[in-house]
């Protein structure tokens, strides 16, 4: 008798079983189907000679040789990749935290700001935006017009391989919303009274600011920071969009997406893309590794 | 000379009053309590003498000088905070060590003003730790450590022990009673609990919605409450407060009449009143036998066994309701029959709308 309702309640948990995995079925579905399934496909094609027309011919470690010995673009496109990652992050998150600290001030329709300063982040991936960047600072852009009327003749922005990289990372910039809203709540997190007790301890705003804040900012700093950093390094529609594909001017917005990109779309080089969309994985992965591993010295958890 | 001086300090959040013309001078070496119910003030007139809210009228003194409008380091004041609010990214060190780095106090003073400080409070084994790795006791250590280093004229104490249990709360009080005793520094403490008030107050000021009822040194407001309500707030359990009818009042004292007997009572007013009163009685004051004056009947509605003493709640035979705290452990259960005395020295009347009459 007991072995009987044994029985019965096994059966009974195995339709429920039954009906979770079934409803979990297009997520598996989604993820063996379209990103697990194709990324080790890739991993695969990596170690092979392919050009979408025959079958692709394994050459083992060749491709990643040539990335590592032989390949001057591949050398240029992290170039311009990290000085990209290195300048417009740090130069966006300290701007989001600045804009978020004014913010928190208390403003009057505070909600209609936070709006207004995200909305770039919304648009500023698209390709519409990239567009518009490009036409703003082009020779007779409208940049150009508005030094104009201080007497400044302006050079065109995205056509000078010195500045090109440069509208990018104010375009990467101009998108800080995002970072903003997570800075506005970390801010929000913490209590008054800390600066309370502080202004009690003599401590200037200033030292307020670095003494109290940035520490209990931390958590939200380095998550920023990490997100923001593994964006970067993916970025991709803007240069494209701005060098029409190119990554020019003089390959000096030739982000290591791009150049991915044309190997794979314009050579049909796949399997030589399918490397470097390998290197690319193993240097956003030990980026982050490394940041978690650093982060026990510089970011403060409260439990 | 008085260490602080508040002179018709007014406080408006917008168009809201939370406190109208507190007046209080507070000596050198004084341990003053505000109290009074949640949402009365108190807090808000501490952080305007801690330079946290900013003065909206009045003057506050501290020593001879007006500190309306400066800065709360420069006042010479430090505060423990409710939520002790140490700072958690640094260590216990660090955190009574801020106030004096901010300063620029050379590094071995800082380190001699941490330790003696430490070692008042018996934490120096915990300078290392960060503040979640301290109990609830500890952390409030480490708060008013935070206070003593920076050796200020007047602390500043927002319900500190409001967080610690029952237990901890006793035994932080008398440390703290005991620190003023040592340091001989002004304090003001505030509270809504008045055992803290009367066991630690050289002066209590017992404030209501943003006015002072009264301010006193313990056993004064205890004896001689200004109000009906401080009578109510002052004392545990609450006095009990009965309906009664003036016959007659002069400066000799009163006649009043309760449930069908006359009570002559040593309290009078200076101008003639006639009509409802309130008895006051503390239920410590109330009692079975030998009083001289007599309640009459109560019957008894619940009895409390405390132990060391017993809380009986009865109802008079007019049915007003009345607490009675006997010594020791009674022998008497719900339903039974007493009679009730008391002092007459011991009682207290108050109008109707709430003042005490006089002790003659
Ligand atoms: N920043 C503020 N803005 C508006 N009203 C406030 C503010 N701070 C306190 N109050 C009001 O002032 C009154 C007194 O508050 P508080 O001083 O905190 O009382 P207590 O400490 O006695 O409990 C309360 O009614 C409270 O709601
Ligand atoms: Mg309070």
């Amino acid at each position: 008798m007991v072995g009987a309702a044994v029985q019965r309640q096994r059966a009974g948990r195995f339709v429920a079983m039954r009906e979770g995995y079934g409803f979990l079925l297009p997520w598996f579905a989604g993820f063996f189907g379209l990103t697990l399934g194709p990324a080790l496909f890739s991993l695969y094609l990596s170690f092979t000679k392919y050009d979408l027309v025959s079958d692709p011919r394994w050459i083992g470690m060749a491709n990643y040789v040539r990335i590592a010995t032989a390949d001057a673009k591949f050398s240029q496109a992290m170039h311009v990749t990290f000085t990209y990652v290195f300048l417009a992050v740090p130069l966006k998150l300290a701007f989001a935290l600045s804009i978020a600290m004014i913010l928190n001030k208390g403003l009057r329709g505070l909600p209609i700001y936070r709006a207004l300063f995200y909305l770039p982040s919304l648009l500023g991936g698209s390709v519409a935006i990239a567009i518009l960047w490009r036409e703003v600072f082009s020779a007779d852009g409208l940049f150009n017009q508005v030094l104009a009327v201080f007497g400044i003749k302006g050079i065109g922005w995205v056509t000078t391989p010195e500045t090109a990289l440069y509208t990018l990372v104010l375009l990467t910039i101009w998108q800080f919303g995002s970072s903003m809203i997570i800075f506005l709540a970390g801010l929000r997190q913490i209590p008054q009274d800390m600066y309370e007790a502080a202004s009690i301890d003599g401590a200037s705003p200033r030292r307020q600011f670095f003494k109290i804040t940035l520490p209990l900012l931390t958590p939200v700093i380095f998550f920023n920071a990490i997100v923001q950093t593994i964006d970067a390094f993916k970025a991709f529609t803007p240069s494209f969009i701005i060098s029409e594909g190119t990554g020019g001017p003089v390959n000096s917005t030739l982000f290591y997406t791009l150049y991915l990109f044309q190997e794979a779309f314009a050579y049909f080089r796949m399997g030589y893309a399918s490397a470097l969309a390998w290197v690319l994985v193993m240097i956003i992965g030990s980026f982050t590794a490394v940041s978690f591993f650093m982060s026990r010295y510089w970011v403060h958890y409260d439990e | 000379m008085a260490s602080l001086t508040l002179n018709k300090i007014v406080k408006r959040f917008g168009s809201l009053q939370v406190i109208s013309d507190v007046d209080l001078s507070v000596e050198k070496g004084e341990f003053v309590v505000f109290v009074g119910p949640s949402g009365c003030g108190k807090s808000t007139l501490l952080r305007m003498i801690a330079g946290l809210e900013a003065i909206s009228g009045g003057e506050l003194r501290i020593g001879s000088e007006v500190m309306n409008d400066v800065a709360p380091a420069q006042r010479g004041i430090a505060m423990v905070f409710q939520s002790y609010a140490l700072y958690p990214h640094m260590s216990v060190r660090k955190n009574m060590a801020f106030a004096l780095e901010t300063a620029g106090l050379p590094k071995p003073e800082v380190e001699a003003r941490v330790n003696k400080a430490a070692a008042i409070l018996q934490i120096q084994n915990l300078l290392d730790r960060k503040p979640k790795q301290l109990s609830g006791g500890q952390r409030q250590r480490v708060a008013i450590g935070r206070a003593i280093v920076r050796d200020p004229q007047i602390f500043l104490f927002d319900e500190p022990l409001s967080n610690l249990d029952a237990e901890l709360r006793v035994q932080m009080r008398v440390e703290i009673a005991k620190l003023h005793r040592e340091l001989g520094a002004t304090m003001i403490y505030v509270t809504h609990d008045q055992v803290e008030a009367m066991t630690m107050a050289d002066k209590i000021v017992v404030l209501r919605l943003g006015k002072v009822e009264q301010i006193g040194a313990p056993l004064d407001l205890y004896n001689n409450p200004a109000n009906q309500f401080v009578a109510g707030f002052i004392g545990s359990p609450k006095m009990n407060f009965l309906d009664a009818t003036l016959l007659s009042s002069d400066e000799t004292g009163s006649v009043v009449s309760l449930a069908g007997q006359s009570l002559r009572i040593p309290r009078g007013l200076a101008a003639v009143h006639e009509g409802r009163v309130q008895l006051g009685i503390r239920p410590e004051h109330a009692m079975l036998s030998s009083g001289d004056i007599a309640l009459g009947q109560m019957e008894i509605v619940l009895v409390e066994h405390l132990g060391g003493n017993t809380l009986l709640y009865g109802k008079l035979s007019d049915g007003q309701t009345l607490t009675v705290q006997v010594e020791d452990q009674a022998r008497l259960g719900m339903g039974d029959t007493v009679q009730i005395f008391a002092n007459a020295a011991r009682c207290h009347l108050f109008t109707g709308d709430g003042r005490a009459f006089a002790a003659v």
